[in-house]
């Protein structure tokens, strides 16, 4: 094979000046990051677009329906619906809501990301403060092994257990619940993928559930 | 002999030199996204652009390469390469990019690529070099596609999405889990040895792939 | 912490880097015919691994917030200089280790191991404890499919193995069995 004689014969003449070698070098890695830099300005619109628009698609589907979108933003411990002048609304955490043709609110979804078994689950779901209730969830990205853990997307038993939940949720295994509006059925076979579901949805809602709170009480502006 | 010479360059990678079968480069990939049809073909375009890429990139700069840095060299041009392809990819089908992950990123340290610069790119003409790495490319591609055309039917009763055996088949799970990719891989490379051996009753090669990358090492060190 | 030690068994075990998320199958075709071999690969893998989720946490932490394209490049750079180090430091510490491993050094640097490791450390988001976590876990787990192949092959060379499945498809098959076999281990934590 060609690589055999190539290893073979390396050259053993005077070796070339370092100044030339980290000229190259430095040649070829200024043109590298060049390139890089003309894509990521070509394909940076697109890819947030992409987002922002698979975004927009949850937030319908687990507030069916709405007449009005908002996007509410995390702003030193506080939700708002505008952030100061300067502030970059891009690193915020954003909580969504959605007002029902007749204006009244639908309610808020929340996105929530933490570590499943193999990879991190991202979720959104629906939640009413009023009541105090999940409305749906949705897996939006996840890599549980499949036929089991992914049935956390696919068994709609499962997700259907979230709605009208009452929050703080509590996952129980199939039979041994005794009914009461917080428990939601855990996955035969994926508990631990079922009780990271709940856990997300609980850990967000107990650092936004008073943030919501008090958006409601301040007029929800 | 130069029409043979350069049939030659682009038939070789198809199945006598195939990337995966035969010389059994580049198999993290092979195993690890092979799951499913539309994922091989992403990930089988995705190296095939970086391949072609990088081949006529080196095979052009062979002259003004010094020998001492050509390894970081040839790196640092494939790693451009996959970092334009990975963003053009989240742009483009950003649902894909997600299923692919951490792996189109690896593509840099598929042992296919460097293999290639280093045994060819470097020492051939630009067109040859193009020949060559679209026949390695498209071999490339043909393994993924075997391999996940067994992993999906088999392991998901689809392909590409669209059911094959109707709703009531059980899908063999275990295709499109780990080991399903070693035995797919492992029983496929057993019988095209097999059946060579049937061709040509010699000795089977010793580990071709060790060889390139000893000889590539070896020259580096 | 027990964040930490989930992310430690996980990586070893449950999520192997080898037979479970197929990475760093090179070294483990080419260098698990002999159990010794396989250790002192395996060490020299882990103490590039932890180097590597050090230094990745170092960049994500400080330099890539503003030039996250850049990712992919400065990962690179970082490993190849890593391995160009511990190269020169065990030759300097211990010729005949670098003798024994002699060419298989240099091959870390192309392990999807090491690059797979900083891009599931950032896609994950590990923090410095969960990033060294990750890269001992997985470098033992690392070494630990080595050691189990090695032995099995240390053994088939003694066995009355049939000519035609002699070779790497032979090996895969097996890689297969013991990747079922480590799926065995998802059960570990039911909580």
């Amino acid at each position: 094979m060609s690589a055999h004689e190539h290893g073979a014969g390396a050259p053993a003449g005077p070796s070339v000046s370092p100044f030339k070698l980290i000229s190259t070098l430095t040649v070829f890695g200024a043109i590298a990051g060049l390139l890089i830099v003309v894509v990521f300005q070509a394909t940076q619109p697109s890819i947030l677009r992409n987002q922002a628009a698979a975004t927009e698609q949850a937030i319908r589907q687990v507030l069916v329906g709405g007449a009005q979108y908002q996007t509410l933003f995390v702003h030193e411990d506080e939700l708002v619906a505008q952030v100061p002048a300067g502030v970059d609304t891009v690193p915020l955490e954003k909580v969504y809501t959605a007002m029902d043709g007749d204006g009244q609110r639908m309610g808020y979804a929340i996105i929530g990301t933490e570590p499943g078994f193999a990879d991190n689950i991202k979720l959104i779901f629906g939640y009413d403060a009023a009541s105090k209730q999940v409305l749906g969830m949705l897996v939006i990205e996840q890599k549980e092994t499949p036929g089991l853990g992914d049935k956390i997307v696919k068994d709609s038993a499962f997700v259907n257990g979230f709605i009208r939940a009452a929050t703080p949720l509590r996952g129980v295994k199939i039979g041994q619940g005794k009914g009461t509006p917080d428990e939601v059925d855990m996955i035969t076979g994926a508990t631990i993928s079922s009780r990271i579901t709940i856990g997300i949805i609980n850990h967000q809602l107990e650092r936004l559930g008073p943030l919501i709170e008090a958006y409601e009480q301040a007029g929800g502006a | 002999m130069k029409p043979t010479a350069a049939r030659e360059d682009l038939l070789r990678g198809l199945w006598k030199e195939n990337p995966v079968l035969v010389q059994t480069l580049g198999l993290c990939p092979t195993l690890a996204v092979t799951n499913s049809v539309e994922n091989g073909i992403a990930m089988g375009i995705a190296t095939f652009f970086v391949l072609v890429g990088s081949s006529v990139l080196v095979s052009s700069l062979r002259k003004f390469i010094p020998n001492e840095v050509r390894i970081t060299a040839y790196i640092l041009i494939i790693a451009t390469f996959v970092t334009v392809a990975d963003m053009t990819l989240q742009a483009v089908v950003p649902v894909i990019h997600k299923q692919l992950g951490a792996f189109i990123a690896l593509i840099v340290v598929n042992c296919i690529i460097l293999a290639r610069q280093e045994a060819f790119a470097a020492k051939n003409t630009v067109w040859r070099s193009f020949l060559d790495a679209v026949g390695m490319g498209f071999g490339f591609i043909i393994a993924l596609l075997l391999m996940c055309s067994v992993r999906e039917v088999l392991g998901n009763g689809t392909f590409l999405g669209h059911s094959v055996f109707g709703p009531n088949y059980e899908p063999w799970v275990i295709m499109v889990l780990p080991p399903g990719g070693f035995f797919t891989l492992g029983f496929m490379l057993l019988g095209i040895a097999a059946w060579s051996r049937r061709k040509n009753p010699k000795p089977l090669r010793a580990r071709p792939h060790a060889v390139t990358m000893q000889t590539t090492q070896r020259a580096v060190v | 912490m027990g964040d930490v030690l989930w992310i430690f068994v996980s990586a070893m075990l449950v999520n192997n880097f080898t037979l479970i998320m197929f990475l760093g199958l090179c070294p483990f075709l080419g260098v698990s015919s002999k159990v010794g071999t396989g250790i002192r690969m395996g060490m020299a893998n882990i103490f590039v691994l932890t180097l590597t989720a050090l230094s990745v946490w170092f960049l994500n932490r400080f330099v890539l917030g503003s030039a996250p394209y850049l990712r992919l490049i400065s990962f690179i750079v970082v490993i190849a200089s890593l391995v160009q180090l511990v190269e020169m430091a065990i030759k300097k510490l211990s010729p005949t280790l670098f003798r024994e491993l002699g060419i298989y050094l240099p091959l870390i640097t192309t392990n999807c191991a090491i690059l797979g490791l900083a891009m599931f450390q950032t896609s994950r988001g590990y923090n410095f404890g969960e990033g060294i976590a990750f890269a001992l876990g997985g470098g033992l787990g690392l070494m630990l499919a080595l050691v189990l192949m090695g032995s099995i092959r240390e053994h088939l060379e003694l066995a009355e193995v049939p000519s035609v499945l002699k070779g790497v498809g032979l090996v895969l098959v097996l890689a297969g069995t013991l990747s079922l076999a480590f799926m065995g281990f998802a059960g570990l934590f039911t909580s």
